[in-house]
């Protein structure tokens, strides 16, 4: 039921298919790097959609939550345990599989965790620190939850930027691949390039699925519910804060996930991943896209995260995304693709007479 | 006399210099950051909305004053870039902000932050990434002043005597004048003052010049102590939305004290934790508050609903 | 045991007893009516009932069970449904899917049969819409079924709202000022539907301004003044009450 949805899937997999031929032939493969980049914040941009554009709660932390995601796995595939191999933890963590050992660039015997456990437990941890964060954050409203969003983001960045563990300013770098399954591999190597634009808008494509399917679902309608009018879903015998936390841990996940792959993808986290600046980036993107359409969010996540990427923005590369966020705001706090434009017109020719609005 | 801070089985003993010299950092910051927050709660009791570019106004006056300076004296530098940042309060709110009907305010968070962040990388292409800071107004870095044995910097008195003076005259000025009673009117009831012929309009667009006035002027004072650089309006807005939310939204004389407390605990937290966490300090307290009283440390949840100054 | 028994309810705002030590019983099955002046305490005793505000003292049984301190979705699973008085309609959610929302809690699909379009859920999304579209045709309004509620007229979107409230399959429904902003017209058609209603089994108590409606429908009615109950009867019993006239038309005229 509801299958007319996934059509527009079926034109996007097709133009993916048509961007990386074209590409081959035209030797402009090089663009298909940007895009893997694009898929993997789109599909932060997504999650975020259906927390702030559905459930209608605000969050300033996401690079926070994507920054988790991108920062323990590139602690633990990069750590080296091999001086600890006598500690039984590590023994145990070995013997279970967990490991990999290695040689360094110099020979040295290396041990380090393996990708997929690490994955694992970055996408626990985020969905459980999303969970006892938005316990209490999410009972706040307008600016106290935009500010509290706000700190927590910025206690992530400055806990980055402050321990030596996670590089300091420096960031984590020669974080290896990430081998998804025999022969899909998550990495940067010239040679894989089509192989991961493939993984990432397939991880993408997987995501979008995942929130179409939820917001055309009972559960969706309830957070579109709580965005209309908390007081009323409530009186409809909606669980609110249980639904908000929902919302805010998927898009928290989903936020880790991207950090997980593009982590893997670039081979390498720096601190400027969990600024505020890019949770702004995130917020400015899901509003451009209309809030409460994940085809538009999606769209304009790509095609911006592109654009920056390529660095069409040059220097205004931040200053973009302030203007961006201020004109939408004014003139079409509900995005640009509702303009209400079609409405206008209707009106105009006296097919619907405007009528009366309650306060 | 010797202070004992316990704290997670560390001890500490600090001498009484010691503690001076804490208690003096940790006022300045504090009356800074109390600054913010006025200006946070001025605009917040005329308009209802949280404005976050008001750290920008701070770094804008210092950044102004650092570069009039190359051409004016420092008082007059000063006195300039204060009215420079209050004309571009005042173009803030009568391009972006006036003519909205009735704005969510989630547009309106999303409004401010967009500003926020165009102000700062305006700064960041007019004056890099550079850190920058006005000369000591008396004596330069290593000139003190004796204060109970230790050796303050005359800058401080300058950031105290400026600061408190400009608490003293805006309780004057909405205690008294007739234009500070006014804005209180539009605080209590717009629709009210409206009725009773208060463009409240206009006073909206004052309340961002007002607030855009003492930040900058913070700015300037504060410079040669902390320094001015183009990002640094972000941290200054948290700090501040911390001590309006400590003392209670639109609660301007509470804020005093919460700045202060919140400066002196920054201040003393140095000696117990690393200085990169120290921010992260500032935003734990406003986490908690926000959990637990979220109507302020010295406000109850009735005379939170009544807005007073 | 009564279908839902007020006891000694009491809410104060400040040195205001807005609802002072109020007790009143409701029959199931019955339709009884909250009037009183402006400011007698009317809303606050119906969001009392409704969890919105928790009360200082006194005790609500709802079939048998104490609900005070209960959050309203709670309340609402137990099976009382409300109204608001300024409407609180879900405004960029079209009619039918407002409706849909008050089928939430008679529906069980959850996040990730949801995110997956599980086979199952087809079938409880189909009996969702069938049910709510019945209800929408029931109040005169399926053709409105695909209209942004917020651009519906005033007199739909309180016929939505009802629809939405119909759509809990209540025990009990709380209407607050339902013919608030109604014509005459509407009103008779108000009153029609209300005992329509009832005659589903759904008790129901309504907070009305609209006297003919009032003593039209109503099988009793609570007189509230300045939050406390000062009367109870049947519709003639109360407009033959010296005390309500006297509160109704002022002392000079009684």
């Amino acid at each position: 039921m509801g299958f007319a949805r996934y059509i527009p899937i079926a034109f996007l997999v097709a133009g993916l298919v048509l961007v990386q031929q074209v590409t081959q032939h035209t030797g402009t493969t090089f663009y298909l790097t940007q895009l893997t980049m694009a898929a993997y914040y789109a599909l932060v941009i997504t999650g975020l959609c259906l927390l702030m554009g559905y459930a209608g709660q605000i969050s300033l932390g996401h690079a926070g939550f994507f920054a988790i995601g991108g920062y323990i796995p590139a602690a633990l595939t990069t750590y080296n345990l091999e001086p600890l191999r006598e500690k039984w933890l590590v023994q145990t963590l070995d013997a279970a599989g967990l490991l990999t050992a290695g040689q360094d660039l110099y020979g040295q015997q290396v041990l380090h965790v393996h990708p997929w456990p690490s994955c694992i437990l970055a996408l626990l941890l985020t969905a459980g620190l999303a969970f006892v964060i938005g316990m209490p954050v999410l009972k706040l409203k307008g600016h106290y939850l935009a500010m509290a969003t706000l700190g927590f983001g910025t206690i992530v960045y400055r806990v980055f930027l402050a321990m030596p563990l996670f590089g300091e300013a420096d960031g984590i770098s020669a974080v290896p691949p990430f081998p998804l399954l025999p022969g899909v591999t998550v990495s940067g190597d010239f040679a894989a390039r089509t192989e991961n634009y493939y993984i990432a808008f397939g991880l993408l494509i997987v995501g979008l699925l995942f929130l179409i399917n939820l917001v055309h679902s009972r559960i969706g309608r309830a957070f579109r519910a709580i965005h209309g009018s908390e007081e009323a879903a409530n009186a409809m015998g909606i669980n609110t804060p249980r639904l908000k936390l929902q919302a805010f841990v998927i898009s928290a996940v989903f936020a880790a996930l991207a950090g997980v792959f593009l982590t893997h993808y670039n081979g390498g986290i720096g601190p400027s991943e969990a600024s505020v600046m890019k949770s702004i980036r995130y917020v400015a993107i899901v509003a451009v896209g209309g809030m409460a359409s994940l085809w538009g969010v999606f769209f304009m996540g790509i095609l911006l995260n592109f654009m920056s990427l390529r660095g069409m923005f040059g220097t205004y590369d931040d200053a973009v995304f302030g203007v961006i966020l201020i004109l939408i705001m004014l003139f079409a706090p509900n995005g640009l693709l509702r303009l209400h434009l079609w409405q206008r017109m209707r009106r105009w020719r006296g097919v619907d007479k405007p009528k009366s609005r309650t306060e | 006399m010797q202070f004992c801070l316990c704290h997670g089985g560390l001890v500490f003993f600090m001498t009484p210099e010691l503690f001076l010299q804490y208690l003096f950092a940790g006022v300045t910051y504090g009356l800074i950051y109390a600054i913010v927050a006025i200006g946070f709660n001025i605009i917040y009791n005329t308009t209802g909305i949280i404005n976050f570019a008001q750290g920008e106004f701070v770094m804008l006056g210092g950044m102004t004053a650092i570069s009039l300076h190359h051409y004016l004296p420092l008082p007059l530098a000063i006195a300039a870039a204060v009215a420079i940042t209050m004309v571009i309060g005042a173009l803030i709110e009568m391009v972006f902000i006036r003519w909205l009907h009735n704005p969510s305010i989630l547009r309106m968070i999303i409004i401010t932050i967009g500003l926020s962040i165009l102000i700062r990388e305006g700064a960041l292409h007019i004056w890099g990434e550079g850190v920058r800071a006005l000369p000591y107004f008396n004596g330069n870095e290593i000139t003190s002043i004796v204060v109970l044995g230790v050796g303050v910097s005359p800058q401080v008195f300058w950031v105290l005597g400026v600061c408190g003076l400009m608490v003293a005259a805006l309780y004057l000025f909405f205690k008294f004048v007739p234009l500070g009673l006014v804005m209180r009117a539009c605080a209590a009831n717009r629709v009210a003052a409206t009725l009773c012929g208060v463009s409240t309009k206009n006073m909206v667009t004052f309340s961002f010049v007002l607030s855009a006035g003492i930040g900058a002027m913070a700015g300037c004072v504060v410079s040669p102590i902390t320094y001015s650089q183009y990002d640094g309006g972000t941290n200054l807005a948290i700090k501040g939305f911390t001590v309006a939310i400590l003392g209670g939204l639109g609660n301007s004389m509470a804020a005093v004290a919460a700045g202060l407390l919140l400066g002196i605990i920054e201040a003393f937290s140095i000696s117990v934790v690393p200085l990169a966490f120290q921010d992260a300090i500032a935003i734990g307290i406003l986490l908690i508050i926000l959990f637990i009283r979220p109507h302020g440390l010295f406000g109850n949840r009735s005379a939170a609903m009544l807005k007073e100054f | 045991m009564s279908f839902l028994a007020i006891q000694h309810l009491h809410k104060s705002f400040g040195g205001l007893h807005a609802v002072n030590d109020v007790s009143f019983a409701l029959a199931a099955g019955e339709i009884k009516a909250l009037i009183g002046p402006n400011g007698a305490g009317k809303t606050t005793l119906l969001n009392l009932l409704s969890g919105n505000i928790l009360p200082d003292a006194g005790e609500v049984i709802f079939l048998g069970k104490p609900i005070q301190g209960l959050k309203p979705f709670q309340i609402a699973r137990r099976g009382m449904a409300r109204t608001f008085q300024n409407i609180k309609l879900f405004p960029e959610m079209t009619a039918l899917e407002n409706v849909m929302v008050g089928r939430h809690m008679r529906s069980r699909s959850g996040v990730w049969s949801g995110a997956g379009n599980l086979p199952w859920t087809w079938k409880e999304e189909a009996g969702i819409r069938r049910k709510s579209l019945e209800l929408m045709e029931f109040m005169g309004i399926a053709e409105h079924a695909g209209t942004e509620a917020a651009s519906l007229a005033f007199g739909q979107q309180r016929a939505v709202e009802f629809a939405r409230a119909l759509a809990l399959e209540p025990d009990l429904l709380l209407l607050d000022e339902p013919a608030a902003g109604l014509n005459i017209y509407e009103t008779a058609e108000l009153a029609k539907l209300i005992r329509k209603v009832r005659d589903r089994g759904i008790t129901i108590l309504l907070v009305e301004h609209d006297m003919s409606l009032v003593m039209d429908i109503s099988d009793s009615i609570v007189v509230l003044s300045f939050g406390r109950r000062i009367a109870e009867g049947n519709p003639l019993e109360i407009q033959n009450n010296p005390e309500v006239i006297q509160i109704y038309l002022g002392e000079d005229d009684a």
